[in-house]
């Protein structure tokens, strides 16, 4: 039963959702907070590099290497999200024009393919990788066994950051004054809550998250570097958290929907079907499409639910 | 005039000598202040007289060049909002500082760190059972768990009084609070102020409308320039000692118009209009109304019924969705307002930087911006330059528009100048209608005069005038009838010289009240 294409696609699907949907909260943090980042496949990308050439140099046990190898890709991220977050809160530049050039600048023959090919990452197998564990002893469990039971520890991980997003967002005072940030920030700058320091603290969360999702990648899907490991991710995560209608719990169903997606192929050559791969390799693509024509056509806004003031810089009125 | 006024130990809020500069502009200079606990204290003047400078420094937002601010007898200097707003200052702004996706309970509770309002964990049912039980003290009925969209914009403004009260304000500064709401609404308004001032706080109430000011206010600070000119008794003062205050000299408030023409025929017929909003809702519905030459209509309303969305649709600049404009005998097809300006209908549109004219373009190019299509200043392809210039210098002068010159970028120019261009182009080209939407919105008291004489002028010279205007004293200073809109449709039509405030303001309220 373990072995019915169903299970094999969902079990795989929740892997290779994974990095998606790091990269979806992080991204949906920063849009609560009225940031747009379309730079989040530049930062997982530089995530991805980064954490990988952590786990090749960093000695010591296994286990400590790599978290401290998705901790050096969290900072990665950070740090590309700190370009962005001076950009455009600080100096108010255009959100889409600068989150476009930090993808194009950190990205696939950007920076990250760089610090990759300077650091003599390619060609090299990781020295340690993510495991799926066999959680309570359960990974033989009927259906649920190899979906749930049996994945590694940044499945657990993320599953973790939902719960916590979704309770920090709803129930928290921070969360609180983070969604009036994005929604209204006349209205949270004149009841004293800084706006900048709110978006900043948000932007580099995401682009954090961002970083670990770009890690999912070299530590665990596929242990190695290469150029453009990630295959647009960053962009499915973007769209995704739209059609999340920027609610955390639904970006972990999407996130697994485009797994799911990506793994049919795989799960289907294994069973002698062959499918174009054209088709699946075009999907980040058209998600990109798809999501600047959502973001700028303001339809997301009216429709969806979409902070009230994603996307616009804010100045406090004055002469 | 300036009154030096000791703020003694009944001063609630007072200020000494306040200058604020910002770069080239003194925005108040030498300012002397103070509103005792228990008043209701008035904020007058025209705009750009510093009241919402002084206000930005009573709330902490800037800081004053020179000048102390007292509170209660001690010297004060807030940093910030946050500082205002711990220390006893609350504001509501005229554009209301709510978010729109929240409760009313969550707006209320947004940046308060007193109390439970320092715990990590928010508590919104202990929140929402504290709102309502101010609100039932103040009479300002509104359900704690509604979501701000759903409110009307009068409930709205309660909510930020509610704010105001939740932080345990002493001193409430009201900007223009009056500006959306209806007569009835504003009524309801004042007797809350009162009772806020009974018991003891003290509201400062900033206004340039003379007769709320005399209807709510124990006493009035008159600004004008930036300083301030006097400080009196409201039960002292009349509509035209304080209009005087205001603007330094003698004028007359609201004189009804005398009509100097004839009323002709039909020119301006719209029937059964209906058309879509910015939001896909429909904002027009069944819209019928008609001007005659010489006539001048008024379209009273509160701000948001489908008044802006009219003059799109009338100009083409908004498609129709149904029903017809008619000018003269040509029917216009909705959507173009090329097709519209060649009919003859001129536009003095809501927002004159950005709708009239193009800001960064010289008043030259501004002024033939509608006819250069024409054969006067153009030859083939080419502009004719010392043409433009020509009718440009011509224009300033006629309309004496204070500009440095014809190349000068529009948006230098100062509100009611800009105003002056903007009349002077639409009525060069000799129109059969005019629709004027808001056209005194942000001026000064000398400019409204003279924008109000322009149009006047025209009606005398036979031109059908459609007069948008939120001021229903502008309204019914000019118009010979007034139609009200409500919800996007037109819910009555007065006689202007026998209609009454408080009938307008019924059936701006959507005529249920009665």
């Amino acid at each position: 039963m373990n072995n019915s294409i169903l299970v094999v696609v969902l079990a795989s699907g929740v892997a290779y959702g994974t990095p998606l949907l790091f990269a979806a909260l992080g991204e949906l943090l920063a849009e609560r907070s009225g940031v747009l980042n379309l730079g989040v496949e530049g930062m997982m990308l530089v995530g991805a590099v980064m954490g990988f050439w952590a786990v090749q140099r960093i000695g010591g046990p296994g286990g400590i290497a790599l978290v401290l190898a998705v901790g050096v890709a969290a900072l990665a991220g950070a740090a590309i999200a700190l370009i962005h977050a001076f950009l455009v809160i600080t100096l108010r530049a255009s959100q889409i024009v600068s989150g476009l050039a930090l993808t194009i600048f950190a990205g696939g023959a950007g920076l990250s393919s760089y610090l990759g090919n300077d650091l003599n990452l390619a060609d090299a197998p990781a020295r340690h990788a993510f495991q799926p564990v066999d959680v309570f002893g359960l990974q033989d469990a009927p259906v649920l066994g190899p979906i749930v039971f049996h994945q590694t520890a940044l499945v657990y991980v993320s599953w973790v950051c939902v719960v916590a997003v979704a309770l920090y967002l709803r129930q928290t005072r921070p969360g609180l004054n983070v969604r009036a940030v994005g929604e209204s920030p006349q209205a949270a700058d004149a009841v004293g809550i800084n706006v900048a320091r709110y978006r900043y603290a948000h932007t580099l969360a995401g682009g954090a998250f961002a970083g670990v999702g770009g890690a999912c990648f070299s530590l665990a899907l596929t242990p190695q570097w290469v150029d453009g490991l990630t295959g647009g991710a960053g962009w499915i995560a973007i769209a995704l958290v739209i059609f999340a209608f920027w609610r955390p719990d639904l970006c972990l169903v999407g996130a697994y929907f485009f797994g799911a997606f990506q793994a049919l192929p795989f799960a289907l050559q294994a069973r002698g079907v062959t499918v174009a791969p054209e088709l699946f390799q075009a999907l980040p693509y058209v998600m990109t499409v798809v999501v600047l024509v959502l973001v700028s056509s303001g339809i997301a806004k009216r429709r969806l639910g979409a902070p009230g003031a994603l996307g616009l810089p804010y100045v406090r009125e004055e002469r | 005039m300036s009154q030096a006024t000791d703020p003694g130990p009944t001063a609630a809020i007072a200020c000494k000598g306040i200058t604020k500069r910002f770069p080239g502009v003194i925005a108040n200079e030498d300012v002397d202040f103070d509103a005792r606990a228990g008043e209701v204290h008035a904020l007058l003047g025209e705009n750009g007289a510093g009241k919402s400078t002084l206000s930005n420094i009573f709330t902490g937002l800037y800081q004053p060049d020179e000048g102390e601010l007292w509170l209660a007898g001690r010297r004060a200097v807030f940093q910030s909002p946050r500082e205002a707003i711990a220390a006893g200052v609350g504001m509501v702004h005229q554009h209301f500082r709510l978010v729109e996706p929240f409760t009313v309970a969550e707006n209320i509770m947004l940046g308060d760190h007193r109390d439970i309002g320092r715990s990590f964990r928010i508590h919104p049912r202990e929140i929402e059972r504290r709102v309502a039980e101010i609100a039932e003290r103040y009479g300002l009925a509104v359900d704690p768990k509604a979501r701000i969209w759903q409110l009307s914009v009068g409930e709205q403004q309660r909510v930020e009084i509610l704010k105001a009260l939740f932080r345990e304000a002493r001193v409430l500064i009201l900007d223009e609070p009056t500006a959306v709401l209806t007569p009835q609404e504003a009524s309801s308004l004042f007797v809350t102020l009162r009772a806020m001032a009974a018991e003891g706080r003290t509201v400062i109430f900033i206004s340039h409308k003379l007769h709320e000011v005399k209807a709510v206010a124990d006493r009035v600070t008159v600004l004008r320039g930036g300083r301030s000119v006097a400080t009196v008794e409201a039960a002292d003062a009349t509509p035209q000692s304080l209009a005087s205050l205001m603007v330094g000299r003698e004028i007359e408030v609201n004189r009804r118009r005398e009509r100097g023409g004839e009323i002709g025929a039909a020119v301006l017929e719209v029937v059964g209009v209906s058309a879509g909003g910015d939001r896909g809702l429909e904002a027009l519905r069944d819209v019928s109304l008609t001007v005659r030459a010489g006539e001048i209509v008024g379209v009273a309303g509160v701000a948001g019924n489908g008044q802006r969305e009219l003059a799109e649709a009338v100009t083409g600049l908004r498609p129709l969705t149904r029903g017809s404009v008619r000018v003269g005998d040509r029917v216009l097809r909705g959507g173009d307002p090329r097709e519209a300006i060649r009919a003859g209908v001129a536009h003095v549109p809501e927002d004159r930087l950005h709708t009239a004219v193009a800001p960064s373009l010289s008043i030259g190019s501004n002024v033939v911006l509608k006819s250069y299509r024409g054969t006067t200043v153009t030859h083939g392809p080419m502009l004719l330059l010392k043409r433009i210039h020509d009718t440009a210098a011509h224009l300033i002068r006629s309309y004496d528009v204070k500009a440095p010159g014809t190349t000068t970028p529009a948006r230098q120019l100062s509100g009611g100048n800009l105003q002056k261009v903007v009349l002077g182009r639409e009525f060069s080209g000799e129109p059969r209608v005019l629709i004027a939407a808001s056209p005194t919105r942000g001026l000064d008291i000398g400019a409204i005069e003279t924008v109000h004489r322009y149009l006047r002028e025209a009606a005398d010279r036979g031109v059908a005038i459609l007069l948008i205007s939120e001021d229903l004293d502008e309204v019914l200073a000019l118009a010979d009838r007034v139609a009200v809109m409500y919800e996007g449709q037109i819910v009555g039509e007065v006689d202007a010289g026998s209609a009454s405030v408080e009938e307008i303001g019924l059936l701006m309220a959507g005529g249920r009240a009665a």
